[in-house]
C-alpha cells in the first residue's frame, strides 16, 4: 500500500458542558494513504467532524484532546500554533458544507487564493501569485477564471463558491484534504460537479481525500476505502466493495438496510436513537439499538478487529454471519 | 371517473422584488410557479421534486392557500377555492394539512405536546374530550398516550416530526402536503417516518402532495411524480414511467446526478453531467426553461416554449426532443 500520510491513534475528544463532559470521540484508530479517497460515514452526533476538526488543530481551547494525529511524520496534538500555521493549508487543508461563510465577502475571490499562497510560500511574486490563482480557478472549472478572479463571493453561486473552496483549500497542494460534508448544502446536479471536481484533485495532485458525509450514496461514488462511525468510535472500516456487499457491523447493515431501494414494500428503519454523550453507555454504543446484542456487547467497549476483508468492532460478527448469512 | 380530490389548474404565483437604494426604487417580479396543473386522486400520493429554486415548496403552500395565488384554479373535493370567504375556507383548511420539513422550528417550544396537537380542534371549535383524541393520536404516530405531558426539547427529531404528523392528523384531513418531511432527519430515523406516512395513508386513506428533493425517497412512496424546473412541471406521471422512462432531459439528469448506494452499479451507470446551475427565476430563459444547460438545445427550444405531450409511455413531458 502506498505511503502512510494521516495516522490517528486513539483520539479523544472531551467538551465541557454544564451538564458535565461529553466525550464526542473516543478512541478513534484511522490511517490515510497518499492519493486515496477515504469516505467517512456516521449520523449527526457521531464524532465524525469533531475527529477531523481535532486533527486540523481547529478545536476551541475548552476542548480536550489527547492521543495522537501523525501528519507526514508531524505530530499535531500538543504541536505549537506555528507548527499548526505551517500544516494547516500547506500539508493539509479543510473545506466546509457551507461555502459562503468559507469565503470573506469583502475580498475578490482572486486575492483570498493569493493570500493563501504567499501564507505558506513568502518569495512568490504578488504577479506569480495571481497568476497561479487565476491557475487554480481553472483547474477547479471556473470558466473565464482570469476575470471571475476579480469578483466578489456574492457574484457566484452555490456551485462556483465551493469550487473556490476547493481552490483555496489545494494552492499548496496539500498531501490531504479534508472535505465536510462538501455536498450536503447543493442541488444534486451541483453535487455531482463538485464531487466530479474533488475526485479531479485527487487524481491530478495525488492528493489524498477524506470525505466526510451521512449520505451513503457518494460514499459509493467515490469512495476506496471507508470508515463508519458511531457514537464516537470507529465501527466498521474497509473497501467500498467489501463495505457495501457484506456490512459485517450491525450498524453498517442497519444503515444499508434502511434505505429506500426498488421493490421493497417496507423499510427497515433502526428501532431506538443513538446514545445521549453525556451518559454513554458502558459497552458497544450501538448495543442498546441492536437486535443481536448479548450481555458481553453491554459490558465493555469493543474494539476493531480483523474480519473477513474488513476491520469490525462487533463481537458476534460470526454469530451474524452464522444467524443471517453474509450482508 | 371519480372526480380528483385536487385539482390544480394553471397556477401562477408571481412574487414581488422590492429594492430601495436611496435613488430609486425598483420592482421585479419573480415568478415562482408558472402555469402549474396538476390532480391528486384520493388515497394516492403525488410526489413532486425538484432542485431549489423549482418553485415546490410555492406549489404546496399555494395549494393550501397559506399564500394568495396570483392566478389559476384550485379545486379541493369539488369546491373552486378561489374566492372563498375567510370562514368558508377555515371550513376547507379541516381536510387539508401540512408536516414541515423542520420539526424543531415548527412546533413552539413553550406549548407541551399535547396541547400543540390538540391546538387546531381548539381552533376549529371542536368539542370533546380533547385529552383522549392527543392520546390516541400518539399512538396512532407510534408515540406513547403519556408523552402529551412533554415538551419538544424532551423529543428526538424523528420522535418531533412524528408529533407534527399527530397534529396534522388531528381534524381527518383528506390530504396532507409533505413539504420534506424527513430531509432533516438521519437515515436510520427517516426510513421509520416513511413507513409511518404509508401505514397511515392504508389505514385512513388520505392523500398526499410528498414534496422532495430526494428522488429515491419519493420512488419509495410515490404514486404519481412531477418534476419541476424554475418554476414548471417540466414531466409529471406515474411513478414507473418518470423513473424507468424518463423522456425529458432534465429528469434524465437529475436521476443520474443521485448517487446510489451501490459501489457497483455507481461504477458501471454512464452519467450525465450538466453543466452549471439553476438560473435565477428572476431573469429565466427564454423559450424551454432547462435550455441553458441541456445537452440537446437548439434554436428552436429558445424561441418556442414546448407544452407538456403525452409520450408513449403514458406521461406528459414538456420538450422539443424527448428521449
Amino acid at each position: 500500500m502506498s505511503e502512510l500520510v494521516l495516522s490517528i491513534r486513539d483520539l479523544r475528544v472531551t467538551f465541557n458542558t454544564p451538564l458535565g463532559p461529553l466525550e464526542a470521540v473516543r478512541g478513534v484508530d484511522l490511517d490515510v494513504h497518499a492519493g486515496e479517497m477515504m469516505g467517512v460515514v456516521g449520523e449527526s452526533g457521531s464524532g465524525k467532524s469533531v475527529t477531523f476538526l481535532a486533527a486540523m488543530g481547529l478545536l476551541p481551547h475548552q476542548a480536550k484532546v489527547s492521543g495522537s494525529v501523525m501528519l507526514n511524520g508531524q505530530e499535531m496534538i500538543g504541536a505549537s500554533s506555528k507548527v499548526l500555521r505551517n500544516m494547516r493549508g500547506g500539508l493539509m487543508s479543510m473545506i466546509f458544507q457551507d461555502p459562503l461563510s468559507a469565503l470573506n465577502p469583502v475580498h475578490r475571490v482572486g486575492d483570498q487564493i493569493v493570500e493563501m499562497l504567499k501564507a505558506h510560500s513568502g518569495n512568490l511574486s504578488d504577479k506569480q501569485a495571481a497568476l497561479r490563482a487565476v491557475e487554480l480557478l481553472d483547474v477547479v472549472g471556473i470558466p473565464q477564471a482570469a476575470e471571475r478572479a476579480h469578483q466578489y463571493p456574492h457574484e457566484f453561486s452555490g456551485g462556483m463558491r465551493q469550487r473556490v473552496v476547493i481552490a483555496i483549500a489545494i494552492a499548496n497542494h496539500p498531501k490531504v484534504l479534508i472535505a465536510d460534508e462538501p455536498t450536503t448544502a447543493l442541488d444534486v446536479t451541483v453535487q455531482a460537479q463538485i464531487l466530479e471536481v474533488i475526485e479531479r484533485v485527487q487524481k491530478a495532485f495525488g492528493t489524498a481525500v477524506v470525505l466526510i458525509t451521512h449520505d451513503l450514496g457518494v460514499i459509493a461514488r467515490v469512495a476506496d476505502r471507508v470508515n463508519v462511525m458511531y457514537a464516537g468510535r470507529n465501527v466498521e472500516k474497509g473497501s467500498v466493495d467489501s463495505l457495501f456487499d457484506h456490512p459485517s457491523h450491525p450498524y453498517t447493515r442497519g444503515l444499508l438496510a434502511s434505505l429506500p431501494h426498488e421493490g421493497i414494500e417496507r423499510l427497515t428503519p433502526i428501532t431506538g436513537f443513538p446514545p445521549n454523550m453525556l451518559m454513554p453507555p458502558p459497552g458497544c454504543g450501538f448495543a442498546p439499538r441492536c437486535s443481536h446484542a448479548i450481555d458481553a456487547c453491554r459490558a465493555s467497549l469493543p474494539s476493531l478487529r480483523a474480519f473477513a476483508d474488513l476491520e469490525t468492532a462487533c463481537i458476534c460478527a460470526e454469530e451474524l454471519v452464522v444467524r443471517t448469512g453474509l450482508s | 371517473m371519480n372526480q380528483p380530490l385536487l385539482q390544480v389548474d394553471n397556477l401562477v404565483k408571481n412574487f414581488e422584488l422590492r429594492s430601495n437604494t436611496g435613488i430609486r426604487k425598483t420592482k421585479r417580479i419573480v415568478q415562482a410557479v408558472s402555469d402549474v396543473s396538476f390532480t391528486v386522486d384520493e388515497g394516492q400520493t403525488l410526489g413532486i421534486v425538484g432542485e431549489s429554486g423549482s418553485g415546490k415548496t410555492t406549489v404546496g403552500r399555494c395549494v393550501l392557500q397559506l399564500l394568495d395565488i396570483t392566478s389559476g384554479t384550485i379545486s379541493f373535493q369539488g369546491q373552486t377555492l378561489d374566492g372563498l370567504s375567510f370562514e368558508e375556507m377555515r371550513q376547507v383548511r379541516r381536510k387539508m394539512q401540512i408536516v414541515f420539513q423542520d420539526p424543531f422550528a415548527s412546533l413552539d417550544p413553550k406549548m407541551t405536546v399535547g396541547s400543540s396537537i390538540a391546538e387546531p380542534l381548539v381552533v376549529q371549535g371542536i368539542e370533546g374530550n380533547h385529552e383522549d383524541k392527543v392520546a390516541s393520536l400518539l399512538e396512532l404516530v407510534g408515540l406513547a398516550a403519556d408523552h402529551a405531558k412533554r415538551f419538544p426539547h424532551e423529543f428526538s427529531g424523528g420522535q418531533r416530526q412524528r408529533v407534527g404528523i399527530a397534529r396534522a392528523l388531528a381534524l381527518d384531513p383528506a390530504l396532507i402536503v409533505l413539504d420534506e418531511p424527513v430531509s432533516a432527519l438521519d437515515v436510520s430515523i427517516q426510513a421509520g417516518v416513511v413507513n409511518l406516512f404509508g401505514d397511515l395513508q392504508k389505514r385512513l386513506g388520505m392523500s398526499y402532495v410528498f414534496i422532495a428533493h430526494d428522488l429515491s425517497v419519493v420512488r419509495h412512496i410515490a404514486h404519481r411524480v412531477a418534476v419541476m424546473y424554475l418554476g414548471k412541471i417540466v414531466e409529471i406521471g406515474d411513478k414507473k414511467s418518470i423513473y424507468e422512462h424518463p423522456t425529458h432531459p432534465y429528469t434524465k439528469a437529475l436521476l443520474s446526478a443521485v448517487p446510489i448506494p451501490n459501489p457497483t452499479t455507481e461504477r458501471s451507470r454512464s452519467r450525465i453531467m450538466l453543466e452549471g446551475d439553476v438560473p435565477s427565476p428572476v431573469n429565466p430563459p427564454t423559450g424551454c426553461r432547462f435550455r441553458t444547460r441541456c445537452w440537446k438545445a437548439t434554436e428552436l427550444c429558445a424561441s418556442s416554449e414546448p407544452q407538456l405531450v403525452v409520450r408513449p409511455t403514458g406521461q406528459l413531458s414538456a420538450c422539443h426532443f424527448p428521449e
